[in-house]
């Protein structure tokens, strides 16, 4: 399972680092999300992959799950999500004020 | 428990969500509620300051670290914060001229990012400052588009996704030091690295490097720097001087996450920027430099004098050990101060020449020209380094901090050759600005005196670091032997752990 949950946040990494270089914002808009999911993944991960366990005390348990890491990947979904509908909306009024959807704003030009 | 310590966080959150609840555009009562909380802010960061000789610490809700959050106030924490408080006020007191009407939440947004700053100086986990990085992003977003048109959107759209990505490594090397470790408190990280497993040095490594780059994307460090002059030089004036403590974010970021978490005395991980950071800020000072002088505009320009001070600053904690970091210090309050006033006299300028703008072409004779003329004179004389003001007394020490070190000649020749080329380039554009003037163009209106306090107070702010060099410099000496002996902090932070134990 460890091997199959490195690969979905490696896959995910590559694809979001691959479409954020793209020069059309909506690419980058989405490259930045599929980013932010690989990295809330791998912060789940860091307390270890456990099948099972209760992340409180209990009695009768010696295994747990870590809890720190849920509490701080809730913390950056929410920053994460906010942040998409911020560029989202930027990108939206860029393409309004420039007149194109490329980064820089600038007519392609076209080959 | 000193809760002081929380007290610069509070003070400008609350003020930010009753400015929200106050509704309508900036207003008189707006106004003042923003800036008397910000001057009520100087007065306890002052409070602050006197009080951290000790490492004061706050727990929030009495959980002990390193399960509970801290928050820490040592010399550097606490003189950051004065730092911001006075710059705010300054820049608060320029924009309630008229610029914070462009935009209905100029001043909610202005506390919120107070609100961020303030919490990135002051927390003592890792994690709270990847928050508190996102809290001052977010506002600054805002304030970036303040005021809006299309140049500004593009320069936005640029900052912002380059901060996300900046976001994400953050969470990476956050994520993988948790991995290793086990602790996100930065106190406890020191702890833990110390008594590192030596399989798990290169997975430390890879995070501290990481976070370093992230850092350095804050601190506009060279090559990572290219984002800066487009986003400092196209938002409204205002906004680019408050962003001038910005940068030192970074720094400060980088002198405590490496002082403390990868310290000399911290093992295996220990020495990691070594070979990075000294080349890499002389590399910035240099690229700025050339900037300065290729600048069309007057914000430009001092958009790139902020590159050229980021890459200074970092040279100074490049080179590492007391003296220098303790001028490095002083250099911080220096800078951040004397690149503000520039851009708020570029504000003020701009408005004088009407259509013309800051542009760097021959314009009208611009009103009241003897008193813009010797204000300009006066700033540049603090932005490039010469006698008898604040930034000659920053340069000054810096070199001398190195002149025992083997790269004596490379910061003495990197900061004295390209000090030449800021003054010719800053003397160039008074010259452009005030002597070749066009009779065909006409200037708009003059500015009058009160439009001059808040860039009177940040000069005022550059003449008190001079002649209280001596204290100022005394200060950042004792903030350098807190950074350098980090014993006082973890033993503050956590106090029922013995010296070394490992869980």
């Amino acid at each position: 399972m460890e091997i199959l949950v490195a690969l979905v946040i490696a896959v995910l990494t590559a694809c979001g680092v691959y479409l954020s270089l793209r020069a059309r914002t909506f690419p980058v808009v989405l490259g930045l999300t599929l980013l932010s999911y690989a990295v809330n993944l791998f912060l789940f991960v860091t307390g270890r992959l456990v099948l099972g366990a209760p992340p409180i005390i209990e009695a009768g348990r010696s295994v747990y799950a870590d809890p720190l890491p849920q509490a701080l990947v809730l913390t950056a979904i929410v920053i994460s999500f906010g942040m998409t509908a911020f560029v989202v909306i930027l990108a939206l009024r860029a393409r309004a004020e420039l007149g194109d959807d490329h980064v820089d704003g600038e007519k392609e030009m076209r080959r | 428990m000193n809760h002081l310590v929380i007290a610069p966080l509070l003070l400008p959150l609350l003020t930010g969500i009753a400015l929200i609840l106050l509704r309508g555009s900036a207003n008189p009562l707006r106004r003042t509620l923003s800036i008397a909380s910000t001057l009520a802010l100087i007065a306890v960061a002052v409070g602050l300051a006197l009080e951290s000789g000790s490492v004061q610490v706050y727990r929030l809700g009495d959980w002990p670290a390193p399960f509970g959050i801290v928050l820490v106030a040592d010399r550097l924490a606490a003189l950051m914060v004065v730092v911001t408080a006075v710059l705010a006020a300054a820049v608060l007191l320029h924009a309630s001229r008229g610029s914070d009407r462009d935009g209905r939440y100029f001043h909610v947004l202005f506390q919120l990012q107070l609100f961020g700053l303030n919490g990135a100086f002051l927390t003592g986990d890792l994690f709270n400052l990847f928050v508190f990085f996102e809290v001052l992003l977010i506002a600054s977003y805002g304030l970036l588009l303040h005021g809006g048109g299309a140049r500004r959107t593009r320069a936005g759209l640029h900052y912002v996704v380059i901060n996300l990505v900046g976001s994400t490594l953050f969470l990476f090397a956050v994520g993988t030091l948790y991995g290793v470790l086990g602790t996100l408190n930065m106190a406890d990280l020191a702890r833990q690295a110390a008594a590192l497993a030596p399989a798990d040095v290169g997975a430390v490594r890879a995070a501290g490097l990481l976070l370093f780059a992230v850092f350095a994307l804050k601190a506009a460090l060279a090559p990572l720097h290219l984002w800066l002059p487009g986003a400092y030089g196209h938002t409204s004036l205002p906004v680019a001087a408050m962003f001038a403590i910005m940068t030192k974010v970074g720094a400060y970021a980088i002198l405590r996450v490496y002082s403390l978490v990868f310290g000399s005395d911290s093992g295996p991980a220990a020495g990691l920027l070594d070979p990075w950071l000294l080349p890499l800020a002389l590399l910035t000072v240099v690229v700025g430099t050339i900037g300065v002088l290729a600048s069309r505009r007057l914000a430009e320009q001092a958009a790139y004098l902020v590159v050229v001070s980021a890459g200074t600053l970092l040279t100074a904690f490049g080179i590492g050990g007391g003296a220098a970091i303790a001028a490095g210090i002083y250099y911080l309050a220096h800078t951040t101060f004397a690149a503000a006033a520039l851009f708020l006299l570029a504000d003020i300028i701009g408005r004088a020449r009407g259509g013309m703008r800051d542009n760097l072409v021959a314009g009208a004779t611009l009103p009241r020209a003897q008193l813009l003329g010797g204000l300009f004179l006066l700033v540049c004389v603090t932005v490039a380094g010469v006698p008898p003001l604040s930034g000659f007394i920053g340069k000054f020490l810096i070199l001398q901090a190195s002149v025992d070190t083997p790269w004596l000649v490379w910061v003495l020749g990197v900061l004295l050759v390209t000090s030449l080329f800021t003054i010719m380039a800053l003397a160039r554009s008074g010259s452009t600005l005030f002597f070749a003037t066009d009779d065909r163009a006409v200037s708009a209106a003059a500015p009058r005196g009160t439009d001059l306090a808040g860039l009177a107070a940040l000069i005022a702010a550059g003449i008190a670091l001079v002649v209280f060099a001596d204290p100022v410099y005394e200060f950042g000496s004792t903030a350098a032997a807190q950074l350098l002996q980090p014993d006082a902090y973890l033993a503050a932070v956590l106090p029922d752990e013995p010296p070394g134990a490992a869980r």
